[in-house]
């Protein structure tokens, strides 16, 4: 609609304002993935933070295609473009449940990634086809006990062994880690040559001497299953190789950029929900006379929450908008995910307050989305690290 | 160690024993006492047994004689616990709803309630809040019924800490119809028919039991009005100063601590070839984490000292409140960003000490009333 003297004098704040990024197919499957995940897997949400979100979720959303939205259409993918995926990252947020968003993003976004780029034919096809379906479970494994933000400290360990490879060490903090078919390694082959001593594994997570040792319990995101794991002896062939031999720690710095982007969005969205549950409760709940949202401090939260979730999701569109047009902006990714992450919290934070009592109880469901969100500014890269990564970029 | 005013060797003294008494009896418990949702009721005679529940009481009710200070030095080590559900449950006892009693209640009263309150054979709670009525007080609506030889309370609390355990609730009740300010009043409610309780799940405090109370047709005796009727504000106000300076010592508790732990895991971890307190980044975060300590330790000794000493420090006080809770939530959130992913688990302190200290900017009076208070008396 054309602008007129009288609609450019009465602003309307009902109006949709859809991002150049997105076209109307990206709107209807923004409708469709809300529509799901609010009919099919909001209702379980308060029960799947005690016992963690079923495997059953792949599978339907594979069936759904929601498991493949932007990956190649020759292995059940949808053949879509990168913001299909960050329409997803957005909408699945609709299930009011940060593990199991945590949970799939792992899959779509963290270790599929990586065996589409570098892998062969062959481990597409036995691992990625069928993770896209929901009929495999993929985890990824970076972290070790004594190596986080570091990640060239790791010391899991691959050794060659005639045509086969041994692997040894522990991997923590690992998402999905206790329902994965299998695990994306990120391990040592060399130790004497620095960042080019690294290689990715694929390892079946049924291999002898792959030990599932404890479900972590955390601060949120409850509904995800988290496992610190241990490969003792593991045994796998050369063809499970993922990319190339030494280049692993490049590989695995590639794939934590798509990681960051998307773990951005799902910030937005969820900074987004928050503000909009408490913005309703503002509306409703009346103290010394009014509702609270008409006291001016309030106001004046609302309106700071606002402008921030409104400055990062500009952020993330634009970051995505040079990603899709083949750009590697590292640095932009990076203060994406630094600014998404803080702010989420921050809002979180402020929804709390503004619910006072009944922010603090479980019932409101604001006290988890701050539990949950809490986790972005450690997952992924901590804050510390993308500020690292920012400040080196300008040659620091 | 030089002593911080107002403090004396005395209650340096104190302090040490109370620590030790903390360290040995509750603290390793604590991770235990978090998983089930509870504490036991126990804790509580055994803090009798040392004398911890009567610190400011007088000897003629079973107290120690002491003061305010003695009592701060009790609230400033509880956080020592690493539980701020059982803190939270020892303090409701000492701290909001015994003292009421001691200062507003009949000699008959203390020695119904104080006395068995001090040895730790009955357990008490305060009941303000209302699924209707937190920060706006005088909007609470639970009713009291004049009837022959006492009252007939019917309405609901809720956010009430010790709420399922209470033997005792010091219970506010609308006593006119219009209620507000002049139409408020305090009874003491026994545990009994009428009187039921459910807990409540919240973000921290898991070792406490907050509850919602239901009060349907619960007769009280004319012997149980506390203080006068229709004076209930004046009681509630009376008593704000103390639980929330009683806030802001444990706030400085547990962020010296909490200071104390990161530095000492900022030593051993190590990332990119050296400790962690090697990187300037952090080493500042841990700098400004000291200094807030410092800075949240001196607001609140201050208001400390002017309370003690009888001046009516209601702005003070205010701004120690205001200050230490958002000081002691943002400083534990600095924490958990240090030990970065291992401050997200459960089986570390922080994670629990961050949600634990996320009440603090709300409880006692939220932030928002901390700064309209001050707006009043800054005469804005």
């Amino acid at each position: 609609m054309a602008a007129t003297a009288e609609s450019v004098l009465k602003p309307d704040f009902k109006s949709q304002r859809k991002h150049f990024i997105f076209t109307d197919e990206h709107e209807q499957l923004r409708e469709s993935i809300r529509s799901f995940a609010t009919k099919e897997l909001a209702p379980h949400a308060e029960e799947w933070e005690e016992t963690t979100f079923p495997d059953s979720v792949f599978r339907r959303m594979g069936e759904l295609g929601f498991l493949g939205l932007d990956k190649p259409e020759q292995y059940g993918g949808q053949g879509g473009d990168y913001y299909s995926a960050l329409v997803l990252a957005e909408e699945i947020g609709a299930a009011n449940s940060g593990g199991l968003a945590m949970g799939l993003a792992v899959q779509t976004d963290m270790a599929m990634p990586p065996i589409l780029k570098f892998g062969t034919e062959e481990q597409k096809r036995e691992w990625a086809e069928p993770a896209i379906k929901g009929e495999k479970i993929l985890c990824l494994g970076i972290t070790e006990p004594d190596a986080g933000s570091d990640v060239s400290g790791i010391k899991t360990r691959a050794v060659r062994d005639g045509e086969d490879w041994v692997i040894n060490g522990s991997k923590t903090y690992i998402t999905n880690g206790h329902r994965a078919d299998v695990i994306v390694l990120v391990t040592k082959t060399d130790p004497d040559a620095g960042y080019d001593g690294f290689t990715l594994f694929l390892v079946p997570m049924d291999s002898p001497g792959v030990i599932r040792e404890k479900r972590l319990k955390k601060l949120g995101m409850h509904a995800s299953d988290t496992a610190l794991l241990a490969f003792q002896d593991v045994r796998v062939p050369d063809t499970a190789v993922l990319g190339a031999v030494g280049k692993g720690f490049y590989h695995i710095m590639w794939e934590l950029q798509g990681e960051r982007l998307i773990g951005a969005a799902g910030c937005v969205s969820g900074a987004q929900r928050c503000f909009e549950k408490t913005l309703q409760y503002a509306n409703e709940r009346k103290a010394f006379g009014r509702e609270i949202g008409k006291f001016q401090v309030i106001r004046h939260k609302f309106a700071e929450m606002a402008t921030k979730i409104e400055s990062a999701r500009q952020m993330v569109y634009v970051t995505a908008w040079r990603f899709n047009n083949g750009e590697y902006p590292v640095r932009e990714i990076s203060m994406a995910k630094l600014h998404a992450a803080r702010v989420a919290c921050e809002v979180a934070d402020e929804c709390i307050q503004i619910h006072g009592g009944a922010g603090y109880m479980v019932e409101y469901g604001v006290e988890r989305v701050w539990r949950d969100m809490r986790l972005n500014r450690i997952g992924a890269g901590t804050d510390e690290i993308m500020l690292d990564v920012i400040g080196r970029s300008y040659g620091l | 160690m030089s002593l911080d005013p107002p403090f004396t060797s005395e209650h340096e003294e104190l302090r040490e024993s109370v620590r030790g008494f903390i360290e040995r009896e509750l603290a390793p418990h604590a991770q235990q006492w978090e998983e089930d949702r509870w504490f036991p009721d126990e804790v509580f005679a055994k803090m009798a047994a040392q004398g911890l529940l009567g610190l400011k009481y007088p000897e003629r009710y079973g107290g120690q004689d002491g003061d305010y200070l003695h009592e701060a030095v009790l609230c400033e080590e509880l956080a020592r616990t690493g539980s701020g559900g059982t803190a939270a449950g020892i303090g409701a006892h000492v701290n909001i709803a015994t003292p009421p009693i001691w200062k507003f209640g009949s000699e008959e009263q203390k020695q119904r309630y104080l006395v068995p309150a001090i040895r730790g054979e009955s357990i008490g709670a305060l009941g303000i809040t209302e699924p209707g009525a937190g920060s706006d007080v005088a909007a609470l609506s639970t009713r009291a019924e004049r009837v022959d030889g006492g009252f007939v309370v019917n309405g609901e609390k809720t956010y009430i800490t010790n709420g399922v355990r209470a033997q005792f609730i010091v219970t506010a009740v609308k006593t006119t119809a219009e209620g507000g300010h002049g139409g408020i009043s305090f009874l003491i409610v026994d545990r009994g028919e009428g009187v039921e309780s459910s807990k409540l799940s919240k973000l921290g405090w898991h070792a406490s039991d907050t509850a919602t109370i239901s009060y349907q047709d619960v007769f009280v005796g004319e012997e149980n009005l506390l203080g006068e009727l229709h004076g209930g504000f004046k009681l509630i106000m009376a008593n704000f100063q103390w639980e929330r300076l009683a806030m802001a010592l444990g706030a400085v508790g547990a962020m010296q601590i909490a200071y104390e732990r990161t530095a000492e895991f900022a030593r051993q971890r190590n990332a990119f070839g050296r400790p962690l307190s090697g990187h300037q980044a952090i080493r500042h975060k841990l700098a400004d984490m000291a200094t807030s300590v410092y800075t949240c330790r001196c607001v609140t000794y201050d208001a400390l000292r002017r309370f003690v000493a009888g001046e009516d420090p209601l702005k003070e006080v205010t701004m120690a409140k205001l200050l230490t809770q958002r000081a002691a939530f943002e400083l534990m959130d600095e924490a958990l960003q240090i030990h970065g992913g291992a401050g997200y688990m459960r089986e570390y302190w922080v994670e629990r000490a961050a949600r634990d200290a996320r009440l603090g900017p709300i409880g006692g009076g939220s932030d928002e009333i901390m700064r309209e208070i001050l707006g009043r008396v800054l005469a804005l």
